[in-house]
């Protein structure tokens, strides 16, 4: 299968949860608060993603396949998607479009600074993801900034964790499942560092 | 000042003259004793944040809190339909006068049950409007006639982890264990709650036996209540266990004391897409703010 055409099915996969929420929508299944609803599926589906996006790599040492690098920014981009959708729910429902009670949320509720912050990030690295941004930036500084796809995920648990009153049982298999991923590309990242530091017979000093 | 302007909520709300709106048709289908509900009678004129529109019934008995059986907001619905509220008893001990263990039928037996719609604030920032049916909580309490001694009453949800699938991890410490201090559980407005919408109360709302204390958030109404005590010292209370900086004893709804996490200036009704502002006391100052004077709601949430 060709590139374009594994793109089309990530759209179709990527914009299934909306979908899904849509569906939901007309058949009246949003439960009894369906901003919440809302808010809480978009955000998760936003998790969900970002974590997709960091399989990414290893995906592809494991198989070989390096085409599949080539879908990574349009899968970390509907992360975005869903993030913005989150936070505009929450802005136009729950604040009522009032940016100063947003700058009050930020300053005064950890969860939401929290929250805000990884979405600024993700909007940072959203921006900068066309390729002539890349070019203009250079591959050094763009690579630095990108690192934050990193943080974002950690912060995003967080961010679901706090906002929680007091079962946290679903934010800690999301913080598992993340711990998991990092686990993998650390043992992939130190098994890299040794192979090509260190070649094979030499003596470590 | 704390305790802001009482507000201009004329009194008939919370009584039990029946406000229900005539669109809920499924009620006249149910055929229910409806002596007090006068169809095409036209709502008390409210501004439209106040004014008294019962939530549908799918969201008063499919959207609650009742981590007695699961945490998710429709989850109670789901794992109570097995749930046995007969034959059911109410241990009444402590400093009482005449200890015992009553049948629920017998507890209420020659009081007048009431219709009461109420406001209904869950601490989480959603609300609704409820037609309860009860029996005022005073009149109970005159009935067990507690001693001079006793200053609060607690009131103990059934323990049972075979019907009661979420006490089966401690996601809060079991029993769930609520308590008001005497003279706000002598307040008119304090409800032992037997109905909603006058059907007998669905298990997933706390039957056969429930408090509603309608100024105070959600959580300090116990449900499905096996034991009655009335103590001296004020009981520990399980959400004040579980997190004692976000959940105070009083849990009264106040829009200028915030959730260490959320605010609670606003709330969402269910029904409606925009926030509303959160009333003083739940917009029962006239009632209630007379039991707090003098007290620091920022120290005493």
């Amino acid at each position: 299968m060709t590139i374009p055409r594994i793109k089309g099915l990530v759209w179709l996969a990527a914009l299934a949860p909306l979908g899904v929420l849509v569906w939901q929508g007309l058949h009246d299944d949003l439960t009894a608060d369906p901003v919440k609803y809302i808010t809480h599926f978009t955000g998760r589906t936003a998790l969900i993603i970002l974590f997709i996006t960091l399989c990414i790599t290893p995906i592809r040492r494991v198989t070989g396949w390096n085409g599949i690098v080539r879908l990574r920014r349009l899968v970390g981009l509907f992360s975005f998607f869903y993030a913005v959708i989150h936070l505009l729910i929450y802005l136009a429902f729950d604040r009522g479009f009032v940016f100063t009670e947003l700058g009050k949320d930020i300053a005064k509720r950890p969860y939401i600074t929290i929250g805000f912050t990884a979405w600024l990030m993700l909007l940072a690295l959203a921006v900068t993801s066309p390729q002539a941004v890349l070019r203009k930036m250079g591959g050094k500084r763009w690579r630095a900034l990108h690192r934050l796809v990193y943080v974002v995920p950690v912060l995003g648990v967080i961010h679901f964790t706090w906002a929680q009153k007091k079962d946290i049982h679903l934010p800690l298999m999301y913080a598992a499942v993340l711990g998991g991923i990092y686990a993998i590309r650390l043992a992939m990242w130190a098994r890299n560092r040794i192979g090509f530091g260190q070649p094979a017979g030499e003596p470590v000093n | 000042m704390l305790i802001g302007r009482p507000d201009d909520i004329s009194s008939s709300e919370i009584t039990d003259e029946s406000l229900y709106w005539t669109r809920r048709e499924w009620l006249a289908a149910a055929g229910i004793g409806m002596a007090a509900f006068l169809p095409g009678r036209p709502l008390v004129r409210l501004s439209a944040s106040q004014e008294l529109v019962p939530n549908k019934w799918e969201e008063v008995t499919g959207y609650n809190n009742f981590y007695e059986f699961g945490t998710g907001k429709e989850d109670p619905a789901e794992n109570a339909t097995a749930f046995k509220t007969r034959p059911w008893t109410i241990a009444v001990d402590g400093e009482v006068a005449k200890p015992g263990t009553f049948d629920v039928e017998s507890l209420f037996k020659g009081l007048t049950a009431e219709e009461r719609v109420y406001r209904f604030r869950c601490v989480e920032a959603w609300s609704m409007v409820v037609p309860w049916n009860g029996y005022p909580l005073r009149d109970v309490i005159k009935r067990l006639n507690p001693t001079s001694k006793a200053r609060y009453v607690e009131f103990t949800t059934l323990l049972d982890p075979k019907q009661m699938p979420g006490q089966r991890y401690d996601v809060l410490e079991w029993p769930y264990v609520e308590a008001l201090r005497l003279d706000e559980a002598m307040n008119p407005l304090a409800l032992l709650v037997t109905g909603v919408y006058g059907k007998p109360l669905p298990n997933q709302n706390g039957a056969p036996v429930r408090l509603i204390t309608p100024w105070k958030y959600g959580f300090k109404g116990g449900k499905s209540i096996v034991r009655i005590r009335f103590t001296e010292q004020q009981p520990k209370t399980t959400w004040n266990i579980a997190a004692p900086h976000e959940y105070g004893f009083y849990a009264n709804v106040n829009p200028e004391v915030d959730h260490p996490r959320w605010s609670q200036a606003t709330e969402r009704r269910l029904g409606k897409l925009i926030r509303q502002k959160t009333l003083m006391f739940n917009g029962y100052a006239d009632q209630v703010a007379s039991l707090y004077t003098g007290m620091d709601l920022r120290r005493n949430y």
